[in-house]
């Protein structure tokens, strides 16, 4: 800990730095907690229970080493209001500024452009209709990918429901954004705003996002990014006007997102006046976490190259592997253009909640796109817009903290996994 | 072309039911037949024409009554 300091994990040269473990159930509950539920990660529920596996990072990542030092650190330092003026408070602003500062570099952009929000989702709801807004005297039309999140989507509906109109352009069988179609939607008159996924958070197919911004610029049309699933690993994509991104999602704590609007974007607050955060996102931010996200994404983003060149190859074993020795297996998205860290396959005839849950006693975690699975139960909008295989799916998403030996336990058991689930259904030589 | 050889009423069933209810019954029916599935699940307008694509089988439309999807055996 010698040295140590919050504002120098925000400015520092980056170095390893270790960290005690902490934190449990019991410290918000008024009441003592049963042992197995103490900790955050699953605890075995007997002796020979398999050790966790967690392969969910496209959901959220296990906090970073250096996260939660700067979170413990602002605890203590940083829990003033940054807008008054006296010591504590300008202390917090100290922090604010810092965090601000870091995050601005590690983008490439101004920190004057940089907001930080409650959540990705919040991110992504304010970027669009605050582009939306920002530019209703040039129309009311939403240009969006088929595959957004679904951040994206809901503020979408929100658009239509109050007399805006909004376009889905489709993509193809691996998940690419048809550019023809794209190019067709932005020049229409009366476009507001385009918005692109920079690469699917479902099926890991990197978007064409340059080329997208090139024929947006060309129709003077703003393009929104959400680029949750490549801050802090993979370099960000060039030509957006509006960017969001999710701390959670780079080893963050959750409950922190990004807004970053470009100089000279028409971009309008969407939520009722506020001076905080310049107007762009209201209330009052939890410092703490922020101060610990924009501390670890200089450490992810610092990282990113080393783990993507190791993650990669390991995302093609379970590619190659998965397609092998899982009989009557889709593997998704792009095999070669995506994200170093994530893959998506469905199993035919199997159900993907029993799945979920039979990898689950096996130790693993990970999530699926498939319609059981999801509280509306509808299959997963991205896998319908490519027209692949919705039921049996499975999303492996790998971190920093993923062994090769994880990777090879998954592909050890999924097999025998699958075969036991088919075997159960009597679905075998379907 | 004729209408469908068989009508598979699946509806109330969750995916994958009707799938696996389709690749169950298909291979009854001489090649060259249609199979109606009726499935109100909505995986099932995904996953129906997935199975067709992976298993070399027609997909050839979905009608709205059902819904319904038609399938022709076509190997």
């Amino acid at each position: 800990m010698t040295g140590w300091t919050v504002l120098g994990s925000l400015s520092a040269p980056i170095g390893e730095i270790p960290t005690p473990g902490r934190d449990s159930v019991a410290a918000v509950s008024p009441t003592p907690v049963n042992q197995d539920m103490a900790t955050a990660a699953p605890t075995p529920a007997h002796q020979d229970a398999p050790t966790p596996v967690y392969l969910d990072a496209a959901t959220a990542v296990p906090l970073h080493p250096v996260a939660r030092q700067a979170l413990l650190a602002a605890l203590d330092d940083g829990w003033a209001d940054p807008a008054r003026l006296y010591t504590q408070a300008r202390r917090a602003r100290q922090l604010l500024d810092a965090a601000r500062e870091a995050t601005a570099e590690t983008l490439g952009v101004r920190a004057d452009e940089v907001s930080f929000t409650p959540s990705g989702t919040t991110a992504a709801h304010a970027a669009v209709l605050g582009g939306l807004a920002g530019r209703r005297r040039a129309g009311a039309t939403l240009v969006h990918s088929a595959i957004e999140h679904s951040a994206v989507l809901h503020a979408a509906e929100r658009h239509v429901a109050g007399g805006g109109t909004a376009h889905a352009v489709a993509v193809d069988r691996l998940g690419r954004l048809d550019l023809t179609v794209w190019a067709e939607a932005v020049r229409t008159p009366g476009v507001a705003l385009a918005a692109l996924i920079a690469a699917s958070h479902e099926v890991g197919t990197v978007q064409p996002v340059a080329a997208a911004a090139e024929l947006c610029a060309g129709s003077g049309v703003p393009l929104y990014v959400d680029a949750a699933q490549v801050v802090g690993r993979t370099a960000v994509p060039q030509g957006w006007s509006v960017l969001t991104a999710s701390a959670h999602k780079w080893g963050g704590p959750p409950g922190v997102g990004l807004l970053v609007v470009r100089k000279g974007t028409r971009w309008e607050s969407p939520w009722p006046a506020d001076e905080r955060e310049s107007g762009r996102t209201p209330g009052v931010l939890n410092l703490p976490a922020v101060v610990a996200a924009a501390a670890s994404l200089r450490a992810a983003a610092a990282d990113a190259a080393t783990q993507a060149a190791r993650l990669t190859p390991l995302v093609d074993r379970i590619r190659a592997r998965v397609a092998a020795e899982v009989p009557d297996v889709e593997v998704v998205g792009h095999p070669t253009d995506r994200l170093p860290h994530l893959v998506t396959f469905s199993c035919l005839y199997v159900d993907g909640e029993v799945l979920l849950h039979a990898l689950d006693r096996r130790g693993f975690a990970v999530s699926s796109g498939s319609s059981c699975t999801s509280s509306t139960l509808r299959p997963s909008h991205v896998l319908e817009a490519m027209g692949v295989l919705s039921h049996g799916n499975v999303r492996v998403s790998l971190h920093r903290e993923t062994t090769e030996a994880d990777v090879e336990r998954f592909l050890a058991e999924l097999p025998g996994i699958v075969a036991g689930l088919r075997a159960e259904a009597g679905v075998v030589g379907l | 072309m004729s209408g469908p050889a068989q009508v598979l009423d699946c509806r109330g069933q969750r995916c994958p039911l009707p799938v696996i209810a389709l690749a169950r019954q298909l291979p009854e029916l001489p090649v060259g037949a249609v199979l109606r599935v009726l499935a109100d699940d909505p995986a099932a307008a995904v996953d129906i024409p997935a199975w067709c694509r992976m298993r070399g089988q027609e997909f050839l439309a979905t009608v709205p009554d059902g819904p319904g999807y038609d399938v022709r055996r076509s190997r």
